[in-house]
């Protein structure tokens, strides 16, 4: 049951995304563009999505416990490092780059085409690597103290 | 150019919404694309795996779906070559697994919370996105 409704509620991100535009590559790079060929339809797909969670969870957060698990997981750092903003600013220029964010690249994968496969391989050996540099300066730092 | 889809992107924006409430309402998850790939890689238990695979299975047998309910295929179109693909790909993976998030775990669940962390992470990797945007298309004219 529990599987089943993961891959019910994937299927349902999915096609919001491939619905709204956000795995359109061109449409991504046009919102972006500003000063060129400006689509500002991707504010609308932020819009539509915050409405709904702005009021679903806190709908969800007063049932007290998710129907399939213990608790609800929710993040609970309120500090700012350099890791988030310079994680984030990195990002920004991958996405910059090649149109896709990791959710709007996924449901494209669907579709058989070699441009998102390569993409999404690149995506896997970047994550691999943050975590292989993170290990490496961990152990740094716990020598070094 | 692309054509302005008000309406066809708040739908999506809402299934998205949709979707990330049911799964915090039933497994008590963050819908974060980048978390839950991430969660695939690192080692878990038997049953944290499912259910992050589960999710990612659905999300790419989505477009058959659409295709099955309106008879077509979404339209996408890249302009980026493929070096692009694969150095943007790469600085994607990078920066999201330091940055703790995307567009979806930052820019949907995280500022529906008014997390500050998921603010600060939206408007730094959304302002990075469009100066790289402007530079590719304005600067060097690709």
């Amino acid at each position: 049951m529990r599987i089943i409704s993961a891959f019910a509620i994937g299927l349902l991100f999915g096609c919001g995304i491939l619905i709204s535009g956000m795995g359109n590559p061109a449409k991504v790079l046009n919102f972006f563009d500003i000063a060129g060929t400006w689509d500002p339809s991707l504010a609308f797909v932020m819009g539509g999505a915050l409405i709904v969670t702005g009021v679903g969870y806190r709908l969800v957060f007063r049932f007290g416990k998710p129907a399939f698990a213990t608790a609800f997981a929710l993040p609970t750092r309120q500090d700012l490092d350099v890791k988030l903003v310079g994680g984030s600013a990195v990002f920004g220029i991958g996405w910059g780059m090649s149109g896709f964010c990791p959710g709007g690249l996924i449901p494209v994968l669907g579709l058989g085409m070699s441009g998102p496969l390569l993409t999404a391989i690149a995506i896997l050996a970047g994550m691999l690597t943050a975590k292989w540099t993170t290990r490496l300066v961990f152990k740094e730092q716990t020598a070094g103290a | 150019m692309t054509d302005f889809t008000p309406l066809l992107s708040l739908a999506g924006g809402a299934l998205i919404g949709c979707a990330a409430v049911f799964l915090m309402a039933l497994h008590g998850r963050i819908a974060g694309i980048n978390g839950i790939v991430n969660g695939l890689l690192t080692t878990q238990t038997g049953q944290d795996w499912a259910w992050r695979a589960a999710f990612v299975a659905g999300m790419i047998a989505s477009p058959l779906i659409l295709l099955g309910a309106t008879g077509q295929l979404p339209d996408i179109s890249i302009p980026s070559s493929p070096w692009l693909l694969m150095v943007g790909g790469f600085l994607i993976g990078l920066g999201t697994t330091y940055g703790s998030g995307c567009t979806s775990g930052h820019g949907v669940c995280g500022i529906s919370r008014f997390s500050v962390r998921s603010i600060v992470a939206t408007i730094t990797f959304m302002a990075t996105a469009g100066i790289t945007v402007f530079i590719i298309r304005h600067v060097f004219g690709g």
